[in-house]
């Protein structure tokens, strides 16, 4: 304000049609690549009424792969959540060879296609894979059925706790923990009362993450489901199924539910974020 | 510590979950299922066919069945069944993706004389669909190459009703020019020419057609034709019978490593015969399939145009042999598609 008096345009201060015109643009944008959309699914998911919708949610073939999804997430999101720890853990506070290899390693699933992703689980567990004839003598199941799905879940979410947990440990740095142990603590104790509390919203954060690409993965599910209805389909390969005959109604009911589950994870990140701000800020950059 | 108690309640959770999915997986595995692995188009008439088949199985004290359901291109699915998807029965599009399964020796190679008409218990043709009106005057094979006109098929490498779409095409061609092979590979070359994009499936290809308004004749399964009819309705769409097309036959076998393991040969082997039984063919007829039965043929014969029909044996020497010149890597197929490219 002082420098306006100075007749001087100010640094931060732009001119009010650019302030307008970005302020519009962007808010033009999320409304076609976001809002659109979403909305979109819902209409065509209600728009032979409310009974139709429900009917499309109870039929045996959707709650199974409601169920399915569910499960897989259920299965998939704790391993990674424990992994993703132990990982970020060893990365961020121990020095050792070869740890830009682990990084990389870690980081893989995020670079690879989806589809690649299911193809090697389909050349390790297939029929003639390296270790499916001795499975399927010993009569496992692993593509086809739902460890596969498992898999190849627990595969393309690998990164995200992890991801989320390195820096932020990394910027915490090893102080706090070396007290802790200087004072007597166990290295359980010190995980407990001083890893763990310093962390939990930043695993939080990657965990709801987690958890949202756990559900909506589609490519690399697709290649080991082997799509069979009512046993090894997961919701988004159900979308694409009821889409593919003709049944648009029931596929934008199960995509909604699907998209809803999307909006709870975010809400849950949003009422975090509002509710513990000041604690997120100060671990979380 | 209370965060350190919901961690083991949150573990014990997962455990249970793990242990839930296994144990409903052994349970899956009784003798009452019987996994059908088919192609696309066959959706609708295999949810009338297992709804038919339980409740006669019930009736005649087999019990309760539970029949599932895989659907994809033909070539797809029988290669899912060769890494291992543990398919009791295939009905797939063409001999040839049950002789590759019976090549990873999951059944005899001999399977195609098990059961009556070549192991397939209904044919059908390919048909052209146009929207209606039908504005750029698609009749018969040879409006396909001219320029302008786009054309969807699937990929014959993955779909098996692409693979008829395309020796349909040959063998008009061949009629055309006293049987002259080269001129018939220039002829499906100006085809696939005109082909915007491959889909994986025959029901993405339609899809792509229909739904996405993409080309201006989509080459297509009787069935799936007239399915399209009904869904979109008649005011859009319109289907053209070619002069001469080629008679599809879509093949079903056991799969004897399959069935042996699970115990359900029995079961399997009725539901294949159940295809030929006249209640069968009558739901096949129903659902635009063309009945192998007499007297279903008779009643239902308004329904099928009567097209000059050539066979895979007789033009082509049988599908090993198609499936050998055209469709290998590095045959016929490939050879036109880079070159179109």
């Amino acid at each position: 304000m002082l420098a306006k008096t100075s007749g001087q345009r100010p640094a931060l201060d732009d001119r009010s049609w650019v302030r307008g015109f970005l302020i519009l643009s962007a808010l033009g944008f999320l409304l076609l690549f976001l809002v659109l959309p979403l909305v979109a699914v819902f209409v065509e998911a209600l728009h032979r009424g409310v009974d139709a919708y429900w009917d499309a949610l109870v039929e045996p073939d959707a709650l199974s792969a409601i169920q399915l999804t569910l499960i897989v997430a259920a299965i998939a999101v704790p391993l990674n959540l424990v992994f993703g720890v132990a990982a970020s853990w060893c990365i961020s506070k121990f020095d050792f060879r070869g740890k830009g290899l682990l990084i990389t390693l870690i980081d893989l699933p995020f670079s690879v296609s989806p589809v690649i992703s299911g193809i090697i689980y389909v050349l390790l567990f297939g029929l003639h894979g390296v270790l499916g004839p001795f499975l399927k003598s010993q009569g496992v199941q692993i593509i086809f059925a739902v460890p596969g799905l498992v898999l190849a879940t627990i595969f393309v979410t690998f990164p995200f706790v992890a991801r989320e947990l390195i820096p932020l440990m990394q910027e915490q740095g090893t102080e706090e923990e070396e007290a802790a142990l200087v004072l007597g603590a166990s290295g359980w104790q010190t995980f407990w009362r001083v890893t763990l509390p310093n962390i939990k919203w930043g695993l939080l954060y990657g965990v709801l993450l987690c958890n949202a690409r756990a559900m909506g993965e589609f490519g690399a599910v697709s290649v080991v489901s082997g799509h069979i209805r009512g046993e090894t389909n997961t919701m988004p390969l159900h979308v694409e199924i009821l889409y593919n005959e003709y049944n648009f109604v029931a596929a934008f009911s199960v995509a909604s539910v699907l998209a809803m589950l999307a909006l709870v994870t975010l809400v849950a990140k949003t009422v975090l974020e509002w509710r513990f701000g000041a604690e997120l800020a100060a671990t979380r950059h | 510590m209370p965060f350190r108690h919901r961690l083991s309640v949150l573990a014990a959770g997962v455990l249970f979950a793990v242990l839930g999915t296994t144990l409903g997986a052994t349970a899956a595995k009784a003798q009452n299922t019987l996994l059908n692995v088919s192609y696309d188009p066959t959706r609708e008439f295999y949810v009338e066919i297992n709804k038919a088949f339980a409740q006669k199985w019930q009736k005649d004290g087999g019990g309760k069945v539970a029949i599932k359901q895989s659907h994809g291109g033909s070539g797809k699915q029988a290669r899912s069944v060769i890494d291992g998807l543990d398919a009791d029965v295939v009905t797939l599009a063409l001999a040839y993706d049950i002789d590759a399964i019976a090549d990873a020796g999951l059944l005899p190679k001999d399977w195609m004389k098990r059961l009556p008409d070549n192991s397939a218990p209904y044919t059908s043709t390919i048909v052209f669909l146009v929207r209606k009106g039908n504005p750029k005057q698609i009749k018969d094979w040879n409006d396909l190459v001219k320029p302008g006109v786009a054309v969807v098929t699937p990929n014959p490498k993955t779909s098996g009703g692409a693979r008829w779409n395309y020796l349909g095409a040959w063998a008009y061609a061949l009629a055309q020019n006293n049987n002259d092979e080269g001129k018939a590979k220039a002829f499906v070359a100006d085809l696939f020419k005109n082909v915007p994009v491959l889909d994986s499936g025959a029901r993405g290809a339609t899809v792509t057609f229909t739904q996405r308004a993409i080309g201006d004749v989509l080459l297509a399964w009787e069935n799936e034709a007239y399915l399209s009819l009904q869904e979109f309705g008649a005011d859009k769409l319109e289907i053209v019978v070619p002069s001469l097309s080629i008679l599809a036959e879509p093949s079903v076998a056991v799969v004897d490593s399959v069935v042996d393991r699970k115990g359900t040969r029995k079961l399997a082997e009725a539901y294949l015969q159940f295809l030929y039984s006249p209640e069968g063919q009558e739901i096949a007829a129903k659902n635009f399939y063309r009945p192998r039965l007499k007297e279903l043929a008779t009643r239902y014969a308004d329904r099928f145009a009567n097209v000059n029909l050539v066979t895979i044996d007789q033009t082509f020497g049988g599908w090993r042999k198609a499936q050998e010149t055209h469709f290998a890597d590095g045959g016929v197929f490939d050879q036109i598609y880079q070159k179109g490219r």
